[in-house]
């Protein structure tokens, strides 16, 4: 089937799409698009985690068909623009979340880091200085089995700081 | 496989009816898991995402009507008033991604005897909605919904379109074990309503049956035990033969994720435990609070 969505702000079709594929294997496999991680396939780890209308899901368990001319936005479309603030794909700097994610040494292998890039991305839109435990329960569905989370909670606390002191 | 996509009510009833063997999906948190592990080839996917009609809440005759499309998510953020015990279990639910996605109607598609939603809903006495373009509306007690592991009442030419339920007249709460706090299908869970008006008690429990069910027995005791009249305080042998009760009412197996046994034993702590928080609550005059 021929499926319609945009994604990181730009419209694509395409085309073959199999009725039971999820978006994660249409974003990595036909779009080009593989900064969304293919891990547990059943919604456990976080690794696909991208934004669908605005709200965080794993790209797993999306039926490619069900993102049928909908919003997608994915950790390639988090990338800085000019001015520091969120970008779209193509840009070459950094996004503030994936900016802080480098500098607190968030980063081990790196398969958990897209999925939780946009899930902390999508915790600070709502909540700008969220406490340690508001940054542990959006995080719960993100596994990572290198770092022990420390860095990634530093990460995120250093993305907030940024977020305010830019604000 | 085909790919259906309604967009009304209405096209959906007549998808359905015209391909019962689709196979209906919401937010996917079940669906695709066994898409993606070939563990299910439906003829046709049937996404419901697009049919308005499912996606909201109402308040009719000053009960709630819940589209079978609202996310876990929306339950706790606009329903944790009215349905405390419910946003209770929807909070356990996966992790965020998976409230933003899963729904209760996705829960009750598909009935697993594990669901978080099942409970709340025997506890707090909802109602299924469930509709069929040929025989129209059918109206199922969740008690009567759950017929075998994960079998329900619905037809094969039906579909899910609300459940309905009174807003909460007193305390409700909802415990769940698990071996963390997210990512966890129960080991065992419990709810508990109290209707104070009607001097009642609601039970639902959940992963200790091939059902999710109530504990008849151990409702009927509790009302008869309480001190509606004066809100006097729990006697703790009421309490522990209320556990005893639901422990009694549980059928429940040894598997990868816990012991008959151990589940027997959780359930009787489970239900003394939630009961001694709801009827605390009730004594100072409220009518339910967060899960501590």
């Amino acid at each position: 089937m021929r499926v319609t969505f945009t994604v990181n702000g730009s419209e694509e079709t395409v085309d073959n799409v199999w009725e039971g594929e999820s978006l994660l294997y249409v974003l990595r496999e036909r779009m080009g698009l593989p900064g969304s991680k293919n891990a547990c396939e059943q919604g456990e780890c976080g690794s696909c985690t991208v934004y669908l209308d605005g709200v965080t899901a794993c790209s797993c368990l999306v039926a490619a068909g069900q993102a049928e001319g909908r919003e997608v936005r994915t950790v390639e479309g988090l990338a800085g623009g000019p001015d520091g603030s969120d970008g779209l794909a193509g840009d070459q700097r950094l996004g503030p979340v994936q900016e802080a994610f480098v500098e607190a040494g968030a980063v081990q292998c790196g398969f958990c880091t897209p999925g939780l890039i946009v899930q902390a991305h999508a915790l600070l839109e709502r909540v700008p200085d969220p406490a340690d435990a508001e940054i542990r329960e959006a995080l719960a569905g993100n596994l990572c089995r290198c770092t022990g989370y420390e860095k990634i909670l530093d990460a995120v606390r250093l993305a907030a700081r940024r977020k305010a002191a830019a604000e | 496989m085909d790919f259906l996509r309604p967009t009304t009510w209405a096209d959906a009833l007549a998808a359905k009816a015209d391909r019962p063997g689709a196979l209906p999906v919401q937010g996917g948190t079940d669906v695709m898991v066994e898409i993606n592990f070939a563990a299910r080839r439906p003829e046709a996917l049937l996404d419901l995402n697009p049919v308005r009609e499912l996606a909201g809440w109402d308040v009719v005759d000053g009960r709630l009507r819940v589209g079978a499309g609202v996310p876990y998510a929306r339950v706790i953020d606009e329903l944790g008033g009215p349905l405390p015990g419910l946003a209770q279990a929807s909070r356990t639910v996966g992790s965020p991604q998976i409230r933003n996605r899963g729904s209760v109607g996705g829960n009750l598609g598909a009935a697993s005897p594990a669901g978080d939603a099942h409970p709340p809903l025997l506890a707090g006495d909802a109602v299924i909605e469930v509709e069929s373009a040929a025989r129209g509306v059918r109206m199922i007690p969740a008690a009567g919904f759950y017929l075998g592991v994960k079998r329900s009442a619905l037809e094969p030419d039906e579909l899910i379109r609300a459940f309905w339920a009174a807003p909460a007249t007193g305390p409700q709460y909802f415990s769940k074990v698990g071996t963390r706090n997210a990512m966890v299908i129960a080991v065992c869970s419990f709810a508990i309503a109290l209707h104070p008006a009607e001097r009642r008690v609601g039970t639902g429990l959940g992963s200790a049956a091939p059902t999710p069910r109530r504990a008849t027995a151990a409702e009927e005791f509790l009302a008869g035990e309480l001190d509606w009249e004066r809100r006097g305080p729990l006697a703790d042998s009421a309490a522990r033969r209320f556990g005893e009760l639901v422990r009694e009412a549980a059928a429940p197996i040894d598997d990868v994720r816990g012991t008959a046994g151990y589940r027997a034993h959780a359930l009787s702590v489970m239900a003394r435990r939630t009961l001694t928080w709801a009827w605390n609550d009730h004594r100072a005059g409220a009518t339910g609070r967060e899960a501590p």
